[in-house]
């Protein structure tokens, strides 16, 4: 694990300290340690089988925890406080979990009735989310005739029903086309917009970079926790990437010779190399100057950008 | 919550071609066969010759709220589970008493009121078509203490058995074969009752719908004890 907490969780909605869960001999997660703070889009990524949808279930009290400590939406995660952390959260799971042979409007109403929302609160609240998700004019559709895409808008409407202080979503755009995926992912954004809280699991980086303010990348163990750009920074120094017309005859002492350039290395292809610099905003131009300084010609120079899948692969590849 | 759980179920029934079908196909193949066993019977036909076309009669009358909702039973929880439903269900406040509760009375419900309609029908047509030595047996106050506290608590106890079932399997079919197998000792003292080899009174069948009531309590307190979320989501668990 690179590091724990960063000093932006202030209020957390989410508290987990050491959390297990063992299916027989079996770790679905271990040691789970990590905060989520009121407001805060909080994405767990990591591959299949990492213990992504068992780390929700258990914090949505569908499954009881096999060791460790929690606290979910300010209340102890134990078995006497199920009923209560369930009044307080929504969870939308992988698959949409809808009766197909009830209308839109028939699930919802039912979901209502469950989070015991009087008749006209359930009204309100249910055309209110129909309008969030875009399904106003399909309320009356049995769920059954509905795209896949459209059945994960719906199924995301019901559970923001309740009005939950903190939102699970498993995987919320899994097996849908990139338009729908882009929907799904529009409201969501809503959502961290509105400041609600959201726990949110995924394998695809994109979307998690995108979304979410904070991840945990998990693989049965935390393995590393923190805002998309600081786990960047602490994984990859800054570089630059420098390629050039034709290769250089001595390179060893042109950039040892540049302040500020930390290392070089040989990139992919001819006439391309990586510098570790200290600063590339202030480093770029003494690179430019002395390469042209020596005649060279530069056909690009800008600085290597990492994305949240190489931070991803860098820890996850370490852990295999 | 109850009532939130028995509309979902009412209309999803509605909107399940099997259910709807098996609801009404099945009170009139038994109605048909109870015109055919007793309507044609001889005015003057000894009471003792009534024994066997009655008793069967009755007999079909009591399986309805047996058979009818074994179906719906078998589907509670194994049809949440196939469907994806049960996760979101599970995750919002509802008790699994009120879950279990809803789906129980959302079946007894119809099985009785078929049965009860099923009796009225009877009666009614036997009044007008069936020789008056057929009425004098079948619309008497036996018959509808049977009817008004052994078929609820019949029905009660098969769509319990159902459901406990449905708790531990994951296969519908043998869910819906097992709860109808595990209702059968039932109809047995039944039959021996409608057949006169127990001689029926009205203190007998309220005796016995108390038994079976006892037994379905027992099933009840089975179910709740068994509902357990984190077998039914997964393979562990309790």
């Amino acid at each position: 694990m690179l590091s724990t907490e960063t000093s932006t969780v202030t209020r957390p909605a989410i508290r987990v300290d050491g959390l297990t869960k063992r299916f027989a001999d079996r770790a679905a997660f271990e040691g789970l340690t990590f905060e989520v703070a009121a407001g805060e889009v909080f994405g767990l990524l990591g591959p299949n089988g990492a213990g992504k949808t068992t780390t929700v279930r258990v914090l949505s009290t569908l499954l009881p925890l096999t060791s460790g400590t929690a606290e979910v939406a300010g209340v102890a995660l134990e078995a006497v406080n199920r009923p209560e952390i369930r009044r307080r959260i929504s969870v939308m799971p992988e698959t949409p979990g809808l009766y197909l042979r009830l209308t839109v409007r028939d699930n919802l109403e039912f979901f209502a009735g469950l989070y015991g929302l009087s008749r006209s609160e359930a009204q309100r609240r249910i055309e209110q989310n129909l309008a969030l998700v875009g399904l106003v004019d399909r309320a009356d559709d049995l769920a059954g005739s509905l795209s896949r895409g459209l059945l994960q808008r719906t199924a995301l409407a019901r559970a923001l029903l309740p009005d939950p202080a903190i939102l699970f979503l498993d995987e919320p755009t899994t097996g849908l086309d990139p338009v729908a995926a882009a929907a799904v992912r529009e409201i969501i954004g809503g959502l961290r917009d509105r400041g609600a809280t959201v726990f949110l699991t995924t394998h695809r980086l994109d979307e998690a970079e995108r979304l979410c303010d904070r991840v945990a990348i998990v693989n049965t163990r935390l393995v590393s926790v923190g805002r998309p750009e600081e786990l960047r920074r602490r994984l990859f120094r800054p570089a630059l990437e420098l390629r050039l017309g034709r290769a250089l005859l001595e390179p060893a002492a042109l950039f040892e010779s540049i302040r500020g350039v930390n290392r070089w290395t040989n990139g992919l292809g001819t006439g391309v190399y990586v510098l570790d610099v200290t600063d590339p905003e202030a480093t770029a131009p003494e690179v430019a100057r002395a390469v042209v300084g020596i005649g060279a010609s530069i056909l690009r120079l800008a600085e290597i950008g990492r994305s949240l899948e190489d931070v991803y692969l860098e820890l996850v590849e370490d852990e295999w | 919550m109850v009532p939130t759980v028995i509309r979902k179920e009412f209309r999803e029934y509605r909107r399940n071609r099997f259910i709807v079908f098996t609801m009404a196909a099945m009170p009139v193949v038994v109605l048909l066969i109870l015109v055919g066993e007793t309507f044609a019977l001889p005015e003057r036909i000894p009471l003792a010759a009534l024994r066997r076309p009655v008793g069967e009669a009755l007999l079909f009358l009591q399986l309805i709220p047996v058979m009818l909702p074994t179906t719906i039973a078998a589907y509670a929880v194994i049809g949440e589970r196939e469907q994806g439903t049960l996760e979101p269900v599970l995750t919002t406040p509802v008790t699994d008493r009120a879950l279990l509760a809803g789906k129980a009375i959302a079946a007894v419900l119809p099985a009785v009121a078929i049965s009860w309609l099923l009796y009225a029908v009877y009666v009614g047509l036997a009044q007008l078509f069936a020789p008056a030595v057929v009425v004098s047996q079948i619309w008497t106050l036996d018959q509808v203490v049977a009817m008004a506290v052994l078929t609820p608590a019949l029905a009660a106890f098969a769509i319990l058995v159902g459901i406990l079932i449905s708790l531990r399997s994951t296969d519908f079919r043998v869910a819906q074969q097992l709860a109808v197998l595990a209702s059968l000792p039932v109809i047995g003292l039944v039959a021996l009752v409608t057949f006169r080899v127990i001689r029926p009174s009205a203190a007998l069948y309220a005796a016995a719908a108390g038994a079976v009531g006892l037994m379905a309590a027992g099933c009840w307190r089975l179910a709740t004890g068994l509902f357990n979320r984190e077998r039914l989501l997964t393979r562990f668990g309790s």
